[in-house]
């Protein structure tokens, strides 16, 4: 049955007007009501439904009551499977998976693939390490194939060129497709090139007529070539997948990836100090309102947490912190990939602000406001509790993980 | 500035084994006006260079040594700049290389991306796929060298940053992270020799297929609704917060939920 509510309008009408020849037939149907002498009366006729083969059922477990259907909020659309069972050709996508998932540049990416795969070839998606996308089918991922392993783990450049390169050798790809960002992709694109002798078209914004356009020089100029086997887009060179849904089927490689010895070692991140970095850029925001009564107790939560601080308006008016620090509309838009709100309502010029977030912590007493709708994680409680126990949970974290690694 | 200005020095061959460092150095343009000046990243790179190696850096450029531009450079206190001579659709790939095999230096800086040109940001890849070196990408400090390693610090997005150890001699590139560039100073730019060599000329072949052209504004991404009917249009136009499947723990202790917290946080990799 569809979700949509349908009136009747000439129906109602007629339920209205006592007049009209057809006005009792619809009415409610009464299947019980006081008599006279105060006794109940039943309607035994009224009841029931006619079933498929025109008999009369009554169902008396309690399921069919009224008309009314319990209509749920929103229903998950099937979109319709695309399936490519032997593929003429494949176009590689080596998504970023920033924070282990597909971001809007790696899912503009795929969009392009699967326009330039059509309906012959395959969109193979190759991912290093582990990660946590559970929506490859819906982003437009025809093959996965993954790469797990140790040699795989934390910065390893000249490792992922030899494993692309064994890709390369298995499926030989009819495009590549690299995201040209910061956070991997333009690096990894590069190296890549570089090593299978391929020129790439760098800062694509467009793929049309067997063209490639990019972005020269320092950006004022254009530069349109034939497209390349190795592309390098930037963000939005396309439109997402977005109308149907495909197989995500995990694929391997047939032959061992060959080790290079590694001339670069990663020595791990540095911790930077947090209130440096711009609000603007952050990756992780601790921001404080309204609900936060002690304020030292929140700067010593954000120091333990290594996260830069934020502000709602309220918080600033109040001179608890700096203009600078002010999170919004009227303030500094944020892209955090992680953002932590204590004690903020969620006004909308505040949650205006953290469009662009990814996972929103809310901590609040109030289970009702608008936050707690847009977090994904919400604990309902008194802000200074909270805090008190994170801090207490971040240290005995950190001194568990020194002693494992001891 | 004409050729009387310039004052190729060819009696005094440089003593390329002394080298340690080398800086490539092209010719940037205005972001606005498109005006040739020095390019900002490789300005960059000879201020890293110059901290490293003080007087020992050795600043190159492939191109014409005609461009007035290329005096900036000489203005941020160098006392000479290498030009391999060679016309501007030249590709400048095999002659750094040979230059930079024979001079024997440590480390060699280069900007990401050039600001003319195609800019594809390919050259260091290139360069040090040819020599055999390691590539670091994004140096924003050198914290020590010996033993025949680095120890550098890359500059990541978010403002973050990774340790690296590094195998000389390898190659770095900078970008906005490196040290801010020392102003340029008129004197010492008019001062400063051009030490120019005429190279082999390779060209570059990609200008035949391709050409520049103006940048055309990219048209905004439109926020397309895909709805089936006028009801969900209605919701999609006045949406407000967004979701609602988030979890929400009521009636827990505080240590429980700074547990969840603290979970979802690490899971996220944003507190280590
Ligand atoms: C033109 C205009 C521009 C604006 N621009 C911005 C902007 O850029 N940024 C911005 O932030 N605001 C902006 N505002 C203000 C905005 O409308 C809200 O007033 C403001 O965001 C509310 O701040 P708050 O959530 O900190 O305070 P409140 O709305 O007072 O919310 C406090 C929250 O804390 C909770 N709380 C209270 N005590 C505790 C406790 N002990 N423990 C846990 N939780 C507790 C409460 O339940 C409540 O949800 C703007 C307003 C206007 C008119």
């Amino acid at each position: 049955m569809s979700d949509i509510i349908r009136r009747d309008p000439r129906a109602e009408w007629i339920a209205r007007n006592r007049l009209h020849p057809l006005h009792a037939a619809m009415q409610p149907v009464q299947t019980s009501w006081m008599g006279p002498n105060g006794v109940m009366r039943k309607n035994v006729h009224g009841i029931g439904f006619i079933g498929p083969n025109g008999i009369k059922r009554i169902d008396r477990s309690g399921v069919q009551q009224g008309r009314t259907v319990k209509r749920s909020a929103s229903v998950e659309v099937q979109l319709p499977l695309h399936r490519v069972a032997a593929p003429a050709f494949y176009i590689a996508v080596v998504p970023d998976m920033v924070g282990g998932r597909l971001s809007s540049h790696d899912r503009d990416l795929l969009g392009l693939a699967h326009g330039l795969a059509g309906q012959d070839g395959a969109v193979l998606a190759i991912v290093f390490g582990e990660h946590k996308e559970t929506a490859f089918d819906t982003a437009g991922v025809d093959r996965l194939l993954v790469m797990e392993g140790i040699e795989f783990a934390g910065y390893c450049p000249e490792q992922r060129v030899q494993g692309l390169r064994a890709v390369d050798n298995q499926f030989d790809p009819r495009h590549w497709l690299l995201p040209d960002s910061r956070s991997g992709g333009g690096e990894l694109g590069r190296r890549f090139a570089a090593s299978i002798g391929e020129r790439p078209a760098t800062r694509v914004w467009q793929v049309k007529d067997e063209q490639a356009t990019g972005r020269a020089g320092a950006g004022l100029e254009d530069l349109a070539r034939p497209v390349s086997r190795l592309i390098l887009p930037t963000a939005e060179c396309a439109e997402p997948v977005s109308e149907t849904r495909h197989e995500a089927l995990l694929v391997e490689l047939s032959t061992a990836i060959a080790r290079s010895l590694p001339r670069i070692e990663d020595l791990g991140a540095v911790a930077v100090d947090p209130a440096l970095i711009p609000m603007a850029e952050a990756e992780f925001v601790f921001s404080g309102g309204n609900g936060v009564k002690d304020w030292a107790l929140f700067h010593r939560t954000a120091a333990a947490l290594g996260a830069t601080e934020g502000a709602s308006r309220v918080a600033v008016d109040d001179g608890f912190m700096t203009r600078d620090r002010q999170v919004g509309a009227s303030g500094t838009w944020v892209t955090a990939r992680v953002y932590v709100a204590v004690g903020i309502s969620g006004a909308i010029q505040h949650l205006q602000g953290i469009g662009a977030c990814d996972k929103v912590v809310a901590i609040n007493l109030d289970p009702t406001c608008d936050m707690i709708k847009r977090a994904d994680l919400s604990v309902i409680g008194e802000s200074a509790a909270i805090l008190d126990a994170l801090i207490e949970a971040v240290e005995s974290y950190r001194n568990g993980a020194k002693r494992d690694a001891a | 500035m004409g050729r009387n200005a310039m004052q190729p020095d060819n009696k005094l061959p440089v003593d390329k084994s002394a080298l340690h460092v080398i800086s490539l150095v092209s010719i940037g343009a205005h972001p606005t006006s498109g005006r040739p000046r020095r390019a900002e990243q490789d300005a960059r790179a000879v201020e890293l260079g110059l901290q490293i190696a003080g007087d020992n850096l050795h600043v190159l450029h492939a191109g014409s040594a005609e461009e007035p531009a290329l005096r900036a450079y000489l203005g941020m206190g160098l006392k000479e700049l290498h030009v391999l001579e060679q016309p501007k659709d030249a590709d400048a790939l095999p002659g750094l290389a040979d230059y930079i095999r024979e001079s024997g230096v440590q480390l060699v800086l280069a900007g990401t991306q050039a600001e003319t040109g195609e800019g594809s940001g390919m050259l260091p890849y290139l360069l040090a796929e040819k020599l055999g070196w390691p590539l670091v990408v994004g140096m924003a400090e050198v914290e020590s060298m010996n033993n025949g390693t680095a120890q550098v610090l890359q500059a990541l997005p978010r403002g973050q940053r990774r340790r690296l150890k590094v195998r000389l001699p390898f190659l770095a590139t900078v970008d906005n992270a490196a040290p801010k560039p020392r102003q340029s100073a008129f004197g010492p730019a008019q001062r400063g020799t051009l030490d120019v060599e005429q190279i082999e000329v390779v060209i570059d072949e990609l200008f035949t297929a391709a050409e520049l052209t103006p940048a055309k504004p990219r048209p905004k991404r439109l926020k397309v609704i895909k709805a089936k009917s006028g009801a969900d249009r209605m919701k999609a136009a006045t949406a407000k917060a967004s979701g609602g499947g988030g979890q929400v723990l009521k009636g827990v202790t505080a240590q429980e939920g700074a547990a969840a917290i603290l979970k979802l946080l690490v899971e996220e990799g944003v507190v280590r």
